[in-house]
């Protein structure tokens, strides 16, 4: 029986716990490649956590029609139709962001955390649930980009969404705007974020032990722990 | 019989000191090693004074109390010993202070010390687990990060009014110039700080080897590699630069010296040092030739750093007594 979640938890799991850039480390394409200025972080995210919405919710509806064999191929048909729809509309409305991504739209196809989602939860799950974990995973990819577009962009040109933040003095770090400004940014976040994990595991770990002495319980074995959950 | 007991028990506990290898000592200690190199590194730090000013000091002080501050500062965050005094992070922002141009902006230094010792060093687990030689970490990272100031070299003219001027390397990849070597053997070019004066690089570098902190191997395989490969290009078309203006010529003697020869970041068995220096020379001729930087003896020294655990592996001397396997 497997233990079930709550919508809510269905839905948050993806902003931190398994946020798809920090924990799963997947789509570190589109992550490294366009998060040069947080606009382009912003459009990207909204492109993919889109598509990622509405591919969820069509394969979760039709799981149980696709047979096993061909499935990959019958998401990929799924997950590009709605690409396409991104491309077209941001060709027509938003040339500039359409240019300044580039091929990262029409890649988004390929985007792992997209293939990841379908094929590790849509095609096990409700289309209510699906939908609720593609927008959280989306949005834990937004939250991603976002700091790292603001880290890049604030030290390599100032500026933030546009508007300079930091003054004229302020030289700018040309390496925040090429590619190991990117994966040393990456590096950094992803390492800090494991360090906080890990810290806040040990903490809730070291109370659990404590509560249990107050209890009286007397084996506290790793079996015991791991029960509870820490 | 009570005399032969005393003899049995011994009226003091013994302990038996249980370890791992190695069991021999070497008179020299971490810190007294850092130390010795800082000490060699003196010529190098006077001859920078001699020739670009006294002001150039100050590049040097604010590289190592950033290094030192930033060591100080992640080891106690970590809880670990704060061991600032060993003198590896005073050596490193030295080392990164002497590849700096002359009246590069304090800040900018102060921010290649930080990145020096968190990226290239801390972040791997402190001394002796770093990949990538620090001081160059730093370097590079300022490389990227300012590339205009960092190639802002200064005429050496005894005054404080400065002029900029090219290195010896730069005016031969964009203008065809070659410099004599006297002047770039004494120091008297632009270019870094410590690397100059080939004189003063090779007084303490020749120092360090003669007392064993230098293993000979690394600066002579650089030299020879040179001689090949530099020789080679020489010789199939005169216009390349000869051997021995690359040698003297840019940082290739300090690097030589002082930062291919780090103990952590090179190999450890003597054929890998050989590979390993001839590597270095190897990429640094055809960086230098064929690529779109003047210089690149701090980009062959990083790239090298990367196949050292490469090198070790495949270098691992046979233990003593083992019968080779007959190949079938």
């Amino acid at each position: 029986m497997k233990k079930q979640v709550t919508l809510l938890k269905e839905f948050t799991k993806g902003l931190w716990e398994i946020n798809p850039t920090f924990k799963q480390i997947l789509g570190t394409c589109p992550t490294l490649a366009v998060t040069v200025s947080v606009i382009n972080g912003i459009a990207m995210a909204l492109a993919t956590t889109f598509v990622l919405v509405f591919s969820s919710l069509i394969i979760s509806l039709v799981r149980k029609l696709i047979p096993n064999q061909v499935r990959i191929a019958a998401y990929i048909v799924i997950i590009a139709s709605f690409v396409t729809i991104v491309d077209l509309v941001m060709k027509a409305q938003f040339q500039d962001l359409s240019k300044a991504l580039g091929p990262f739209i029409p890649l988004i196809v390929v985007n792992c955390i997209i293939l990841g989602r379908a094929e590790a939860f849509a095609s096990k799950n409700g289309p209510l649930r699906s939908v609720l974990d593609a927008l959280g995973n989306g949005v834990g990819f937004f939250i991603a980009l976002v700091i790292m577009g603001g880290i890049r962009e604030v030290l390599g040109s100032r500026t933030f969404l546009g508007y300079q933040v930091l003054p004229n003095g302020f030289e700018p770090w040309l390496i925040m705007i090429l590619p190991a400004g990117a994966f040393i940014v990456f590096g950094l976040l992803m390492g800090f974020s494991n360090m906080y994990v890990e810290r806040k595991k040990n903490l809730e770990r070291e109370a659990l032990i404590a509560q249990y002495r107050r209890v009286g319980r007397e084996e506290i074995t790793d079996d015991v722990l791991k029960e509870a959950g820490v | 019989m009570t005399d032969t007991q005393t003899l049995i028990e011994p009226k003091q506990k013994v302990y038996f000191d249980l370890t791992t290898s190695p069991h021999l000592h070497s008179k020299w200690s971490t810190s007294k090693v850092m130390w010795f190199v800082v000490a060699a590194l003196i010529p190098s730090i006077i001859a920078a004074i001699t020739f670009f000013g006294w002001m150039q000091i100050f590049i040097i002080i604010t590289a190592v109390v950033f290094a030192v501050g930033t060591e100080a500062a992640i080891q106690s965050i970590r809880k670990k010993k704060v061991t600032w005094f060993d003198g590896s992070a005073a050596l490193t922002g030295l080392l990164l202070a002497l590849t700096l141009p002359p009246n590069f902006s304090l800040s900018a230094t102060a921010i290649g010390s930080v990145v020096a010792i968190g990226l290239g060093k801390q972040i791997f687990g402190g001394l002796g687990y770093n990949i990538f030689n620090p001081a160059l970490v730093g370097r590079a990272f300022l490389q990227a990060a300012f590339p205009v100031q960092i190639t802002t070299w200064v005429k050496p003219n005894f005054a404080v009014d400065s002029v900029t001027s090219a290195t010896p390397l730069a005016a031969f990849k964009f203008d065809k110039i070659f410099t004599d070597t006297v002047p770039m053997a004494i120091g008297n070019v632009g270019g870094s700080l410590g690397e100059t004066s080939a004189i003063a690089v090779l007084v303490g570098g020749i120092l360090l080897i003669a007392v064993g902190i230098v293993n000979w191997r690394i600066p002579l395989s650089m030299i020879i590699g040179m001689f090949l490969f530099g020789g080679l290009f020489w010789f199939i078309n005169p216009q390349n630069p000869s051997p021995v203006f690359h040698i003297f010529a840019g940082s290739f003697l300090f690097g030589a010296m002082f930062m291919a020869t780090d103990w952590v970041t090179s190999p450890i068995t003597n054929k890998g040092m050989w590979i390993f220096g001839l590597g270095i020379s190897l990429v640094l001729v055809v960086i230098r030739i064929y690529g779109g930087l003047p210089e690149g003896v701090m980009y062959s020294i990083l790239f090298m750093n990367g196949f050292v655990p490469l090198i070790n592996r495949y270098t691992k001397p046979t233990i003593f007594g083992v019968v080779k396997e007959e190949k079938k």
